[in-house]
């Protein structure tokens, strides 16, 4: 069987991964929700799979093992993270960031 | 190596020793320690007992504790303001003993335990000096119990040593030592802490004997601390008064001076010899130091420091007259008959090495003519009658260190042994005098001082056992034939004599460009002026103490009477010694010959083994002279002068004219009061050493304490402290600060990793 679909260079499917990566970061930079933050981190995670996914052809299968172990723990990651906004919010009646900021100096 | 070297030499010994063995030679030693055990377990007992009979709120009355006693008698009898020093005063301010009740069990088993340990010692002392007289003991016996401190090259054994000087020391301290155990039964068992005080002696005594039995530098050292250590502890016995604890830390402090000394002493020889035990250092230094070499002075010039602390010479000297704050007994055994002879042992033992520098052996001889005259110029005008003894015992020292500074060994250690009989009589008489004194004072609850000569005087008809065995002992330490101390006094002044006319291997030696025999010369008319002094403050004491109406008031007059017969009967034993024991030493001189019966000069045999190796030196180097020639009217002189000093007494000074405490007043003027006042060495010492060394201490305390090292460590802290401030404003809680600080991070390790492959691969 023979692949007859154009390939998508690897440079295309890397540059997405880092555009979305750095979209991810600029997020958790400026944005002060809490729903917000944790949603860049899930997006700068899920760059790093398709970097994972991406370059697993040239170098192995383990880039796509390793995507799932990525999945299952930021679904663990949800499930803990979202807790504790919920959690936050019923003992602050916000999720703003910036009114986090009890323990400093 | 070393354990051939020293089978060799025992071998060497047993063929020196005539077959001679000695008996338990470790239990000479031991036993006086199992006494301290022993007194020492019912010290503590005894305050233990103390502490848990009474509840804390009813110590007011009664006392509960040994201190509180002190405290109370203290309140009750305040010292007079002229008292300026203290006094044995307080020792019989006993409570009443409750219900008239038997004292406890812990005050009367010391009675039996320390003197017994110090006579078991004695006879065996005893059983060893017929085993030795037996046999002709030329090499020193070497006892060799364990290995202490082998360490590299240093080879330290526990051993013990027995010749002819330690058997002499061993006998005389036990022998002395057990009749002032006796003495101190009936003048200390009513105090408080009698068997602490049982236990400090026997302890004593235990260091005493290591320090003369010891067969090495480093033992003697240890028992030459140990002696310091229970001096310390028995001068300050009483000290919850601040004078006697201050003097226990004078002669403590004053001492560590001497010690640097002989510690530095030890280091010079172990760094030239590579041992330090006797038998080795004196067989090896003549062949390694060159007569009068450098290093030979510098080890014997230290010696002699440590020797000026511990016997009491000039400059160290201070300490023994404030010693005299201890109780009496203990002045008797430890500052006069034994402890401070210390320093004249370790010279006369170390005779080889201070043969190897004449220079340091006429320094010796200098320092103790001076010391001699010095503090008998003091003794001349003290009122308080252990200070004259004991100026008296710092002179005699001084004939003593004169004597083997000249080289006459035997001659320093007769005096030695004469001075421990005569001096421990005269203070254990003193003792006497101010128990009784004391007793009557008390009885009338008068307040005058009970050992203030002024407050005595007629006392021979009261104390007569007394006054006989302190005339005796007076006359001896006078130097009035046939008294003991004519016969070693008039030794050492007969050696300086001859040295100066040229008879002394130190006649040709040269110090500070002046020879031998000039030096000679001078000490044998600075301790002839010294003899006649000795004589007049000897007599003026007998005069003002025995002599004359007695002073001590209408009242109190009544209530004089002689002491028991504990302490009478030692001071008959010393007496009798005073009397006998210059007997033993009769020199071929004219009119001294007369006392010869037959025994001749027999502690000049007895101790010739021990200055061979000083004799092999001389006439190696050929510093040997003929003998000197005895003329007739050295010995005259001496005798005028002993008899003339106690008759100047008699004629110049008028016992019926002194008034008491009160109406005679001190030594207001002139050289009188110079000498009142001790030359004002005290004085003199106070503002050049410890003031100044006070001030530095402050400067230190306050600038480079308080100031440089608390700064530094203030410091350290402030500038932790300061930046951790700072630090904390970087953490603002702000999750977004803490992510762009994380991202720039990770950026720079990035930046990092690129530059890194960039160089690695030219990318």
């Amino acid at each position: 069987m023979t692949n007859t679909a154009p390939l998508i260079p690897l440079s295309w499917s890397l540059a997405l991964s880092a555009i979305l990566f750095s979209v991810g970061v600029a997020g958790v930079l400026v944005r002060r929700n809490a729903i917000i933050l944790f949603m860049c981190v899930e997006l700068m995670l899920n760059a790093v799979n398709l970097a994972f996914v991406s370059l697993s052809p040239r170098v192995g299968i383990e880039g796509q093992v390793f995507v799932f172990f990525v999945i299952a723990v930021a679904a663990a990651e949800a499930a803990v993270g979202l807790a504790l906004i919920i959690s936050v919010f019923r003992h602050l009646e916000s999720v703003d960031a910036k009114n986090l900021s009890l323990l400093r100096w | 190596m070393f354990l051939q070297a020293h089978d060799a030499a025992t071998a060497a010994e047993a063929a020196g020793h005539g077959g001679f063995e000695p008996v338990l030679l470790g239990w000479i030693v031991l036993l006086p320690l199992l006494g301290f055990l022993a007194n020492g377990a019912l010290a503590l007992y005894a305050a233990l007992q103390r502490t848990a009979a009474r509840p804390p709120a009813a110590h007011a009355h009664g006392g509960a504790s040994e201190q509180e006693q002190h405290a109370d008698a203290h309140a009750a009898h305040p010292a007079t303001p002229t008292d300026e020093h203290a006094h044995d005063a307080h020792v019989f301010h006993e409570p009443e003993p409750e219900n008239g009740a038997a004292r406890p069990f812990t005050h009367r088993l010391p009675s039996l335990i320390a003197p017994g340990v110090l006579l078991a010692s004695f006879a065996l002392a005893l059983v060893n000096l017929f085993g030795m007289l037996g046999a002709e003991l030329h090499e020193p016996i070497v006892r060799r119990y364990w290995s202490w401190m082998p360490v590299g090259e240093l080879q330290l054994d526990a051993a013990l040593q027995l010749d002819a000087l330690s058997m002499l020391m061993l006998l005389v301290v036990t022998g002395v030592g057990s009749l002032i155990h006796v003495f101190s039964v009936g003048y200390m068992s009513h105090d408080p802490g009698y068997p602490r005080y049982m236990a400090y002696l026997n302890l004593f005594v235990f260091f005493m004997l290591v320090l003369v039995l010891g067969a090495s530098y480093p033992v003697m050292f240890v028992g030459w601390e140990g002696v310091g250590l229970c001096s310390y502890l028995l001068i300050g016995f009483w000290f919850s008064e601040k004078a006697n604890a201050d003097a226990g830390k004078k002669a403590f402090i004053v001492n560590r001076i001497g010690d640097f000394g002989f510690l530095i002493a030890m280091f010079l020889l172990f760094a030239h010899l590579g041992t330090l035990s006797f038998t080795e250092v004196f067989a090896l230094a003549p062949g390694q130091f060159a007569l009068g070499g450098v290093v030979v002075t510098a080890i014997t010039l230290f010696l002699f420091l440590g020797a000026t602390g511990k016997s009491a010479q000039i400059p160290l000297y201070v300490w023994l007259p404030d010693a005299m704050a201890g109780p009496t007994p203990v002045s008797a055994l430890i500052h006069a008959a034994t402890m401070v002879t210390a320093g004249v042992y370790m010279v006369a033992r170390s005779n080889v090495l201070f043969t190897l520098a004449p220079a340091s052996s006429l320094v010796v001889a200098l320092v103790g003519a001076l010391t001699a005259i010095f503090a008998a110029t003091i003794g001349l005008k003290q009122w308080d009658i252990k200070k004259v003894l004991a100026y008296s015992t710092v002179s005699q020292l001084g004939f003593m260190f004169a004597a083997v500074g000249m080289g006459a060994y035997v001659a320093g250690v007769f005096h030695l042994m004469t001075h421990a009989f005569f001096k421990a009589c005269l203070f254990l008489g003193s003792g006497a005098v101010i128990h009784a004194m004391h007793e009557a004072l008390h009885a009338t609850h008068s307040h005058a001082d009970a050992q203030d000569m002024r407050n005595m005087g007629g006392l021979r008809k009261y104390l007569p056992v007394t006054f006989l065995t302190m005339l005796v002992a007076t006359l001896a330490i006078a130097g009035v034939p046939p008294f003991a101390g004519f016969f070693s006094k008039d030794e050492i002044i007969g050696a300086a004599l001859s040295g100066a006319e040229g008879h002394s291997w130190l006649s040709g030696a040269r110090l500070f460009g002046v020879s031998g025999r000039v030096w000679m010369g001078f000490i044998w008319g600075t301790l002839s002026i010294t003899a006649l002094m000795t004589a007049f403050y000897m007599g003026r004491m007998m005069l003002y103490t025995f002599f004359g109406p007695n002073r001590t008031g209408e009242t109190e007059r009544r209530h004089l009477h002689e002491v028991g017969p504990t302490m009478t009967v030692p001071l008959l034993a010393l007496a009798a010694l005073s009397l006998l024991g210059g007997f033993l030493n009769v020199e071929d001189v004219p009119i001294v010959n007369v006392f010869d019966f037959g025994q001749g000069a027999a502690l000049h045999h007895w101790l010739h083994p021990v200055i061979t190796g000083h004799e092999q030196i001389v006439e190696g180097a050929g510093l040997a002279t003929e003998a000197a020639h005895h003329a007739a009217w050295p010995i005259v002189l001496a005798i005028a002068l002993g008899l003339g000093g106690l008759a100047l007494a008699w004629v110049l000074l008028k016992p019926a004219r002194l008034g008491d405490e009160q109406t005679q007043p001190a030594y207001r003027s002139g050289l009188e009061r110079v000498l009142y006042r001790k030359w004002y060495i005290d004085e003199l010492y106070d503002g050049l050493v410890v003031r100044p060394l006070a001030g530095v201490s402050r400067l230190f305390s306050s600038v480079v304490d308080r100031g440089v090292i608390d700064g530094i460590i203030d410091g350290a802290g402030r500038v932790a402290q300061s930046l951790g401030l700072l630090a904390g404003r970087a953490q603002t809680g702000q999750l977004n600060t803490y992510a762009f600080i994380l991202v720039l991070g990770v950026l720079g390790v990035l930046a990092g990793f690129a530059g890194f492959f960039n160089r690695l691969f030219g990318l």
